[in-house]
């Protein structure tokens, strides 16, 4: 048999950080009292219409741009059809054959189509599971009810549970930076479904699928993912067949069980929404959402990867605009150096020195100016202090802010100069170490760092690692 | 007192304004009035109590009003016929009814309709039926038919109604007042509790064409509570056309049929000779795709209302039933218990056409027929002014005729339902009686125009000369015209 090849796509539901809901004026809320941001129109009293929200329709716009959507001139809201107790009129005003995005691409994986829609209200079963099945009765809190959600759905284009993560966390930065949502996954903000199946490798055909909720972080998205591959390729291995279902994501356990199956599957009778009518964003919605496109984390890693950056650095920083920002100030500084070297030391040694003072903020905010980092890397560059010290100097920058000389000046951590005097120190520093010298020259080559270690302690770090290590092998 | 009620609304505007008339005095004696309601036709009546303290005008200088229990009205009973919203008291006013308010029309009630919008005869309401106040064994029309019954039955100096396939306009042609369904976005539905979002709409049923006018003009306008509200530019004003010189009546082929009531047919074409009489011109039109109306609407109107009437669950508000039980159970008696069976048949008939496989083969080519309908008048309107037709194939037929043949039923808005598909105004005014098939009390008949999207004005200023034309003075109980 061949090898089983994992096909996934996503769901992703965004709660939109707007003022007030989707199609009446209450305001958002998370945590509130139940039922207090409540109105008659999200109740469905008998005889409200819904009027859309034009900041949803904004930020709907926003997330479509930025992942490349093709833009509908004119959408359609449609009524989903189904009897809970979330859903006071018995509907979800969605967008069914016409949404506002269409085909779009983020990173390696295509965007299928975005649409905007609003929010369930919040069902609390009363009971020991937290579940319907077995709770003695179940309450409804309408704050949730009519929140502005934009949905993406990707095209089945990820192959792998962690690949399907790291999408997932890309595409939450992008929307993050967008300032649309707060993309908290255990607030509910951000809800990532899954839709898994497994086919032959090389297979052109898609699988019969299976649908994964309630993965509320990232890493319980991948396990989830994981262990629905593992029951598929066993089933299909075993010379089964996958069933259409829906399964729930128990994190506790990490364990997935059916919701409902493909025969339970409701009949929505989506009909266009007679109460609204077709969503026509003008001109200057265009312009506006276009213009207040930030770069965006897709881009920037590509940006970062071109001039050398490492991509697990560039992600980094792509994940953290200000940081970023902070690091192109300081290659604009630096003038020649390779950014490759700057940005290691801007996520490595100063993220790292902010961490052990215990400063708030990031980079960006803190007390080293990109020119004084500019400067402390290029001492090192050009050998004035070592990559020790700049540690040292780093850390008192970090407290004090201002410029790294004075800072060497004052420690007294500039690098010996003066090759004699190195010299000497590693003569002594050989003289003292007889074993180590005679073992490095049994061939045992390990044996150099004792003597390394010793000119440093002598020379309090200030000498030059790669002239020591030179100096010695010339005398060994 | 009856010199005071036999003022139109206008009549009585005129006076309150001028200073001739006291309102509160015009105003007591409407509600001691309605206050000798025997046709059912009230559901509520404001009678001082506290209940109606939201709704309550400040100042009257507008005749009062009986508004259609299909409007929400602030802490006061609002049921629209049904059982299920038995003892709902809405948290909020719809537009059309704060806008009477507003210009100063005290409330006087809440009429009696067929359950949520749905019938011909009133003969659906939760509550009994409204009876014709021009023969008390016939039935005054649906589902209007409470506000009809008010104005024709001296309860009422006016009132409002709403018409989602001839729910004005064939009450009003039973009752013989006058009855407007405007353009579709005209008034604001905000507060009208839907039947089928899509084709419902608000509107005057009235003595007079003049008072259509003034009533329209207060209740027309955009909300912003309803995005498919437009309003009418320009507003309306008085009619005042004297004749019909230059205008165009187009008479449609496929709606001359043989097939009605002969003395139906006969005013109708008395009608038309008055048309001519007037100055006008009477010709005939081609709506092809009219005589599919019926078959559309019954798809499209039940599909918007499977919808629309899924709300009314016993969680929230309104009426519950089985509540013990486990929450399918819950929703299946309160729905079972709370809805009628017209409603429940409608709601049937609706789900279906929206299933996943049926959804094009109905819904689709209803949607698909809909649209031919209104370009089959916008057609006609190249070459005519105005389509006219009369309001309904019979003259108002007796309680309990028709209750267990939906399809003859369905029947009576053969000529109302494509102006409805259309979206466009039409009005129904009387045009004289004619006496029913197997004799009795010979009843009014109505005669309905129709005109282009947002033309209210032009089809009010014509409306108000052939009214005037027709002159009909009949009276329930009264001698003939």
């Amino acid at each position: 048999m061949p090898e089983l090849e994992a096909v996934i796509g996503l769901e992703i539901h965004v709660q939109l950080a707007t003022k007030t809901k989707m199609f009446c004026g209450c305001e958002l809320s998370f945590g509130d009292e139940p039922n207090v941001h409540t109105c008659p129109i999200c109740l469905a009293h008998p005889g409200v219409l819904p009027v859309p929200n034009e900041q949803a329709i904004r930020y709907a716009l926003q997330i479509g741009l930025a992942l490349g959507c093709e833009i509908a001139p004119r959408s359609i809201f449609h009524r989903k059809n189904y009897f809970y107790p979330d859903s006071p009129k018995a509907y979800q005003i969605s967008q069914y054959d016409i949404p506002i995005c269409g085909a779009g691409r983020l990173g390696d994986v295509r965007i299928h189509r975005a649409h905007l829609e609003e929010d369930a209200a919040k069902m609390v079963h009363v009971g020991s599971s937290g579940r319907i099945h077995g709770s003695g009765a179940s309450l409804v809190d309408f704050n949730r009810g009519g929140t502005p959600l934009v949905e993406i759905v990707t095209e089945p284009d990820l192959r792998g549970a962690p690949e399907a993560a790291e999408w997932a966390r890309l595409l939450r930065e992008t929307v993050r930076q967008l300032g649309v949502s707060d993309v908290n996954m255990e607030e509910g903000s951000l809800r990532v479904d899954a839709n898994v199946s497994v086919r032959p490798a090389g297979s052109e055909e898609l699988g019969t699928k299976t649908e994964l909720k309630n993965m509320n972080s990232f890493r319980f998205l991948q396990r989830g993912v994981e262990a629905e591959l593992a029951r598929q390729r066993e089933l299909v291995e075993a010379g089964g067949t996958v069933e259409q279902e829906t399964l729930h994501f128990d994190p506790a356990s990490g364990s997935l069980t059916s919701l409902r199956s493909k025969e339970e599957a409701h009949d929505y009778r989506y009909f266009p929404e007679p109460d609204l009518v077709s969503l026509a964003p003008t001109e200057e919605m265009l312009r506006e959402a276009r213009e207040s496109l930030p770069e965006l984390p897709a881009a920037r890693i590509e940006r970062y990867k071109a001039i050398g950056v490492p991509a697990d650095v560039a992600l980094t920083l792509a994940t953290d605009p200000r940081t970023a920002g902070y690091f192109e100030n300081v290659v604009e500084a630096a003038g020649g150096i390779e950014p490759r070297v700057l940005a290691n030391w801007v996520t490595g040694e100063l993220a790292a020195a902010l961490r052990q003072a215990e400063v708030d903020g990031g980079a960006a905010d803190s007390r080293v100016s990109p020119g004084a980092m500019a400067a402390l890397v290029r001492m090192v560059g050009e050998k004035k202090i070592s990559h020790g010290s700049a540690k040292i100097v780093l850390a008192a920058m970090v407290l004090e802010g201002g410029d790294p000389e004075p800072i060497v000046e004052r420690e007294g951590l500039a690098q010996m100069s003066d090759s004699g005097e190195l010299e000497a120190i590693v003569e002594q520093a050989m003289a003292d170490n007889p074993d180590a010298v005679a073992r490095v020259r049994e061939g045992n080559d390990k044996a150099i760092g004792a003597i390394v270690g010793a000119v440093m302690r002598e020379t309090k770090g200030r000498a030059d690692g790669g002239e020591v290590n030179r100096l010695l092998r010339e005398r060994l | 007192m009856t010199d005071l009620l036999s003022l139109t609304a206008l009549e009585a505007h005129e006076a309150m304004v001028a200073g001739d008339l006291g309102a509160e005095e015009y105003t007591a004696a409407w509600r001691e009035a309605a206050g000798g309601d025997e046709l059912n036709a009230y559901l509520w009546r404001d009678e001082g109590g506290k209940e109606a303290a939201a709704i309550a005008v400040e100042r009257d200088c507008v005749a009062p009003i009986a508004v259609k229990d299909i409007f929400t009205t602030e802490g006061v009973p609002t049921t629209a016929g049904s059982r299920i919203l038995e003892g709902y008291r809405p948290p909020y006013t719809s537009s059309a009814v704060r806008k009477l308010v507003e210009a100063g029309a005290p409330i006087l009630g809440k009429t009696n309709m067929d359950e949520f919008a749905m019938g011909s005869s009133n003969e659906n309401s939760a509550y009994g039926p409204v009876l014709n106040p021009w023969d008390r064994e016939r039935v005054p029309g649906g589902s209007s038919g409470g506000s009809a019954a008010v104005v024709a039955g001296g309860l009422a100096p006016w009132a409002i109604g709403t018409d989602t396939g001839g729910s004005i306009r064939q009450p009003a042609a039973f009752c013989g007042i006058v009855g407007l369904k405007p353009t579709y976005g005209a008034i604001s539905r905000y507060g009208m509790i839907a039947f089928a979002s899509s084709l419902d709409q608000c509107g005057p049923l009235t003595r007079t064409v003049s008072d259509a006018a003034l009533l329209l003009g207060i209740l027309q306008g955009k909300d912003p509570c309803d995005s498919t509200s437009v309003g009418i530019e320009g507003g309306i004003a008085l009619p005042g056309r004297e004749d019909l010189s230059g205008l165009r009546f187009g008479v449609p082929a496929e709606l001359r049929g043989d097939d009605y009531d002969s003395d139906v047919r006969a005013v109708f074409e008395k009608t038309l000779r008055k048309i001519e009489e007037l100055g006008g011109e009477v010709a005939e039109v081609s709506l092809p795709s009219s005589e599919h109306g019926i078959s559309a609407y019954y798809v499209i109107a039940p599909a918007e209302a499977s919808s629309n009437l899924a709300r009314y669950d016993g969680v929230r508000y309104g009426m519950r039933a089985g509540g013990d039980g486990d929450l399918v159970e819950m929703y299946e008696a309160t729905r079972s218990e709370g809805f009628g069976p017209e409603v429940k048949r409608r709601i049937m008939l609706g789900t279906y056409a929206l299933s996943s496989g049926y959804y094009e083969a109905y819904y689709g080519q209803a949607q698909k027929v809909r649209t031919r309908i209104a370009e089959d008048f916008s057609g006609a309107f190249g070459t005519v002014d105005f389509v006219v037709t009369p309001t309904a194939p019979s003259v108002a037929f007796g309680l309990g005729e028709k209750t267990d043949d939906p399809l003859a039923m369905y029947l009576n808005d053969f000529f109302t339902v494509p102006m409805s598909l259309a979206g466009i105004p039409a009005i129904s005014i009387p045009a004289g009686l004619a006496e029913p098939e197997g004799g009795g009390t010979r009843l009014p008949v109505g005669f309905q125009i129709a005109s282009p999207a947002f033309s209210e004005q032009k089809l009010l200023d014509a409306a108000y000369a052939l009214e005037q034309g027709i002159g009909f003075d009949a009276r329930p109980g009264g001698a003939d015209a």
